[in-house]
């Protein structure tokens, strides 16, 4: 038996077994549902209203733009926050006191994540379906987009959200600036409205970051064709969004390890015992 | 090398502090020692070096036969470090948990050692039983401690860490804390360092004691070696015709036949009081903290 596989088959099932108790945690599962609804109110909100020059609904553009948000939420927020809140309660030292058991825990994470964005983007977009008009969603086409943006948009976000919650030392001092970042993030990646209507240095530092893309392409595999009009260049920019999304992986996958390896170096007992006295005293 | 550890002039400073100033010891197979020291004396920086989760400043380690800091998966496998859970996998089942994790151990079972601990057997080992489909959120604070210590051993380490396994214990707590450990080095060779500030615990766990003060082992024995070794004297305690007599002798032996040979049968209520573990550390943190250097060795293996 080979321990690698043996830790990567371990950390498969840890990763389901996380994903169900998500799902049957009254807390976690109502966070969920409730950003979930906060999107779909904003939605309904937003239906009857055109998309400037055109005579598309706002509130279906806002709903495939925030199946590309879901990805970056749970991807990088909720992948950071674990990774802070873990390290503080101590599962991470646990991880790494057994053989493998780092390599067990990330995959874990990974597929629990990803298997929140799923649970998340197939909730949003079913029922997201009965409210709006107007979604292409009748092509395999539309589909294969979707999966692979999907795919390429959690590889993009997940080291990203792994790197981020090495860097800060308690989930106190995390969940505030992230959730700023993401906010203002949105607000300059077409997400709530096009992007073209920004003022020009916006759209480019937009650009910049990988939610503009997973918006852009969620878009592309869900709208019909017609509606590229708004974006820039009058196109879907397929290349450019596999290129822009490619690049953040590799970034990411480069930078995850190192700083992932750093960190876990540094975990031992009494550093738990401190934070728990910390918060202990809050 | 025979010994399981093997620590020989281990230093560590963090900044200008000093916190390890050259400890020596060795462990063999089977044996549990106690790392015993007032607060600050340096244990957890110790034991975390010997877990592999902290570097070293100097010095040679080695454990199971090899360097900590260097050692890989193979080496993490045969040891095994209680932790003390806190809010972590709070949503997992008892059972769900340890069979997860025992499933990392699989690869590396040997021909003597079956790895991982069968999950059921481990959770009566603990006692645990009664809970084993419950939510870790969900047990009391003696029953998680029970849970980490399953975890530490949830992959038959032949080394077993633990650090101030008892620290906010219920008297109960403590007790079944103790009888798992007992059971533990009853049915297997399990070699278990420990470090606590709790006499009366060292003096339970303890094949043997290693005192650890500012950063320096100052005593290295068993409790009853120790106590002997440090105070030769014992409190010999009577009554004769009514009237009661405390006296501090060297041999004490040699002093109760005397005072029969004396007094005869009119020596009543006889005590001899020992000095105990509890006067020796005292005795020897008071004498190491105002600088008298005095090291003391009870026994050498």
């Amino acid at each position: 038996m080979n321990p690698t596989l043996v830790a990567a088959r371990a950390g498969l099932s840890r990763g389901w077994i996380e994903f169900r108790q998500t799902l049957t945690t009254p807390g976690d599962l109502i966070a969920i549902l409730l950003m979930t609804g906060g999107f779909l109110a904003a939605i309904i909100w937003t239906r009857y209203t055109h998309v400037p020059g055109t005579h598309f609904s706002l509130g279906t553009t806002m709903l495939v733009s925030v199946l590309g948000l879901n990805v970056v939420v749970y991807g990088v927020i909720t992948m950071g926050d674990l990774l802070v809140t873990e390290r503080e309660d101590g599962t991470l030292l646990r991880a790494k006191a057994i053989p493998n058991g780092m390599l067990g825990y990330l995959l874990g994470k990974v597929i629990n994540i990803s298997g929140q964005v799923a649970f998340a983007v197939a909730i949003t977009l079913v029922t997201g379906a009965f409210l709006v008009a107007g979604l292409a969603i009748g092509s395999p086409g539309s589909w294969l987009t979707l999966a692979w943006v999907l795919g390429l948009g959690l590889l993009a976000t997940l080291p990203l959200g792994a790197v981020l919650g090495s860097l800060f030392s308690s989930q106190r001092s995390a969940g505030g600036p992230m959730l700023l970042l993401l906010g203002g993030l949105a607000a300059i990646s077409g997400i709530f409205y096009p992007i073209t209507h920004l003022p020009v240095f916006l759209q480019w530092t937009g650009q910049v970051f990988p939610l503009y893309w997973l918006g852009l392409g969620m878009r592309s595999a869900l709208l019909p064709n017609a509606v590229a009009a708004v974006e820039i260049g009058h196109s879907w920019r397929h290349l450019a969004t596999f290129g822009v999304l490619s690049a953040w992986a590799i970034a990411g996958l480069v930078l995850a390890p190192v700083v992932l390896r750093r960190m876990a170096r540094r975990e031992s007992g009494s550093d738990v015992a401190a934070r728990r006295e910390k918060a202990m005293r809050r | 090398m025979d010994d399981v550890l093997d620590v020989r002039d281990l230093r560590m400073r963090y900044g200008k502090t000093d916190v390890l100033n050259g400890v020596s010891f060795a462990a063999h197979c089977g044996e549990v020692l106690v790392l015993l020291g007032p607060n600050g004396a340096g244990k957890t920086t110790t034991i975390e070096i010997l877990e592999g989760f902290r570097m070293r400043s100097a010095g040679e380690v080695s454990v199971l036969g090899a360097d900590p800091a260097r050692a890989g998966e193979a080496w993490r496998a045969r040891t095994g470090v209680v932790l003390q859970s806190w809010r972590d996998h709070a949503k997992w089942q008892v059972r769900e948990l340890l069979a997860h994790l025992g499933r990392y151990y699989a690869p590396y079972s040997t021909p003597s050692v079956t790895r991982p601990w069968d999950v059921d057997d481990l959770i009566e080992t603990v006692g645990l039983t009664p809970h084993a489909r419950q939510r870790v959120r969900s047990l009391s604070g003696g029953q998680r401690r029970r849970l980490d210590v399953a975890i530490g051993i949830v992959g038959r380490p032949e080394l077993l860490f633990l650090d101030e396994p008892t620290a906010g214990f219920d008297p109960e707590a403590r007790r079944d804390f103790h009888d798992v450990v007992h059971r533990l080095t009853d049915r297997q060779q399990t070699t278990i360092l420990l470090t606590t500030h709790d006499l009366d615990e060292a003096e339970r766990l303890a094949d043997r004691i290693l005192i650890l003060v500012g950063g320096t082992i100052i005593a290295d024995g068993s409790a009853d070696e120790l106590a002997r070794a440090m105070s030769g004297q014992s409190e010999v305690r009577w009554s004769r015709d009514g009237q009661r007599f405390v006296h501090a002798a060297e041999d004490a032996t040699a002093f109760v036949r005397e005072l029969f040979r004396q007094y005869g049968e009119s020596v009543e209520d006889l005590e001899v009081r020992r000095a105990s573990l509890e006067d020796a550390y005292m005795a020897l943190v008071r004498q190491a903290e105002h600088g008298v250097p005095r090291k003391l060795t009870a026994v050498v293996a």
